[in-house]
């Protein structure tokens, strides 16, 4: 049953985490070239929002907000067009711990914005309403291993279904009392898109195998660090080559049993 | 799309444990839905709960005790589920079976019991609590494929209440894709107040019991459930998934597009990657919430699909709305369709709304049933509709 292998290409990389605010500020850092700053990023105003809607996006959307728009800066490709993989652990607990809290009050005044926006694929939603995306998309939860499983289901959507896809994989810090149950050391995003045929902006190709192996590290102790401490910088090792544009395998974490392997042929440095 | 065997399946809502529970009870036309109480609940609505399954999980599964993964285990028991499953990881391998869960809130109602629980001082929360293995959404997937012993690749999809239909589409790529060689997948969500104080909040939830279609429809009845099948491409089942559509709103947070064009889409794509014409579909079990904005903009969508001749009734005045769990619920009973040749009727629809053009079911009927159509929509404006059919 398996399909003969066919590539897919990465088209354009978007990131926002601690003193990453872009891709292209992320790049030199990735290469070795410059030193790694761990700054908190300011918040986001979504570009693509409707100011009414930006004003009152959580900072579960601001952050995957950023991210996707960065790497949509990267492609022509029309986002409306992109069909979606958004990936997340835990979406937005920081509204899980209000619901929460208002559950334990008399009487139970549950804000209607917050349950609307309760929902795990309330990014997903923001942004179809954003650039009038009416593509498929998909909302997934992987605990730790969230990047890798998005990143897994983009492939096939791009392989499977033909379709050119954004992956966004974002978390965020829970607030108090839950963060000592559920410690996610930042807040980040990270993005790709994908595309089935190749195009001027293609960066690389790569192909994705279940492995029995621990995943890669980060380069340096800061990234390592950095890496570990958001479900969506679990793809760190992989940007590290695609900034150094250098071919190669990295495996990244996709259950507590196993790894995706990625392989990655990068296109000549234009 | 080649058609993909659905070799085992089985369903658990408030109708009752399994296929045959569900069969007698669309049979003697008995709604499941019952004014009852839950929890702390002060909300004056009718649920679906499902009945025998709150007892703790064995020893060996402790760590994930909660309502959520109660019930995941409770369905998987029904119906011979766990031989299928255990069949199906004898012949490809326990690496090479995937397992693909939909969920909206997994078992957030284990927070909510914490959060009572919480120190008055400190506000740390209780040390039963552990979020990974209960509220993470990601914890009933791990949980079916931890009893299961799967170890291909596991996800939990939340796209709110078209969850467990996305993960027949998500499933059926990646046996495509040779990510694995066949696929676990279901849908597990349970009664917590969480969604239904949120729903109640935007005035969603009805008082009365859900009349879907109904002139005097009043909003959702919220159930529970959990329901699973097994995605086999060489095995010699009867009934075969035979296309899927997905397509998002681009429309509102939590309103349907009043025109339904984004569930115009996802059913034409849901026959166009079947390579089935609208006229081929004997059935549709509609996702018919109970909600004035869903039932008139789907009605309308059918009828730009169909027209206006095509049965179709929504089943959720039997089960409820049960959120995350509908759509492998709804696949469940179109199987059961046509396994029996059967079509539900809307039940508790006493006047069809006289907006709603589409040939919505007063009167059960027995007659042949080849192809389904199922819809599932969700907030977010999550789309999926799944084609299943007899095989030929």
């Amino acid at each position: 049953m398996s399909a003969p292998s066919q590539p897919v290409w990465i088209e354009a990389v978007g990131i926002a985490a601690p003193g990453f605010a872009s891709w292209q500020a992320a790049q030199p850092v990735l290469r070795g070239e410059a030193a790694y700053e761990r700054t908190e990023l300011p918040p986001h105003a979504p570009q693509l929002l409707p100011p009414n809607e930006r004003r009152r996006a959580t900072q579960t959307v601001r952050i995957a907000f950023q991210a996707a728009e960065d790497a949509v800066r990267g492609t022509s490709l029309a986002p409306a067009t992109l069909a979606t993989v958004f990936a997340s652990s835990d979406a937005d607990l920081n509204i899980i711990h209000r619901i929460s809290m208002a559950l334990t009050q008399t009487p139970r005044l549950v804000s209607p914005t917050d349950f609307h926006n309760s929902v795990h694929n309330a990014a997903a939603g923001y942004w179809s309403i954003a650039v009038g995306a009416r593509a498929p998309s998909s909302t997934i939860s992987a605990y730790d291993f969230s990047f890798a499983v998005g990143l897994a289901e983009a492939c096939n959507l791009v392989r499977i279904d033909g379709l050119d896809a954004l992956l966004v994989a974002f978390d965020v810090p829970p607030p108090q009392p839950l963060c000592e149950k559920r410690p996610i050391g930042c807040i980040a995003a990270v993005a790709l898109i994908l595309t089935q045929a190749r195009t001027a902006a293609s960066l690389a190709s790569i192909d994705c195998a279940q492995v029995d192996e621990a995943p890669t590290h980060a380069a340096t102790a800061e990234l390592e660090e950095l890496r570990r401490s958001n479900p969506a910088t679990a793809a760190l090792p992989l940007l590290e080559l695609l900034a150094q544009r250098r071919s190669g395998r990295v495996v990244l974490p996709r259950s507590s049993r196993g790894g995706l392997a990625v392989s990655l042929d990068v296109l000549d440095a234009r | 799309m080649t058609p993909l065997p659905v070799s085992a399946f089985t369903v658990t809502s408030a109708l009752g444990a399994g296929r045959d529970a569900h069969w007698h009870a669309l049979r003697s036309e008995t709604s499941g839905l019952r004014k009852l109480a839950f929890d702390t609940n002060t909300l004056d609505c009718w649920l679906g709960e499902v009945a025998g399954f709150d007892a703790p999980l064995p020893a060996q599964w402790a760590q994930w005790d909660c309502r959520n993964n109660r019930l995941a285990l409770f369905g998987l028991q029904q119906d011979a589920f766990l031989s299928a499953a255990a069949a199906l990881r004898e012949r490809y391998g326990r690496d090479r079976v995937g397992v693909f869960i939909g969920t909206s809130t997994s078992g957030v109602q284990h927070t909510e019991l914490a959060y009572r629980a919480r120190d008055p001082h400190s506000q740390r929360l209780p040390d039963w609590f552990q979020h990974r293995y209960t509220q993470n959404i990601y914890s009933v997937a791990d949980f079916v494929a931890q009893v299961l012993d799967l170890n291909g690749p596991a996800l939990a999809i939340s796209t709110a209440c078209s969850s467990s239909a996305k993960v027949f589409a998500s499933a059926r790529r990646a046996i495509a894709a040779g990510t694995c060689d066949a696929a676990v997948v279901g849908g597990v969500d349970s009664l917590c107040l969480t969604t239904l104080y949120g729903f109640n909040s935007l005035q969603l939830v009805s008082s009365d019991i859900c009349r879907p279609a109904d002139a005097a429809r009043g909003g959702i009845s919220i159930g529970e459930a959990a329901g699973f099948a097994v995605l086999d491409p060489n095995a010699a089942a009867p009934i075969a998934l035979l296309g899927y559509g997905e397509t998002s709103d681009a429309y509102h947070m939590s309103s349907p597009d009043p025109d339904g064009q984004g569930a115009v889409a996802s059913m034409r794509a849901a026959l166009a990657s079947a390579n089935v014409g609208a006229a081929e579909v004997d059935y549709i079990n509609l996702h018919g919430t109970g909600t004035m904005a869903n039932d008139s903009a789907e009605g309308r969508a059918v009828c730009t699909v169909f027209g206006t001749q095509t049965p179709c009734s929504s089943t959720k005045g039997w089960t409820g709305h049960t959120l995350g769990a509908a759509g492998i619920v709804e696949a469940a009973i179109a199987m059961l369709c046509i396994e029996h040749g059967f079509m539900p009727r809307s039940v508790n629809t006493r006047t069809k709304d006289p907006g709603i053009e589409a040939a919505v079911l007063l009167e059960s009927r027995d007659a042949p049933v080849r192809t389904v159509m199922s819809n599932s929509f969700g907030f977010g404006g999550s789309n999926c509709s799944l084609l299943f059919g007899k095989r030929a």
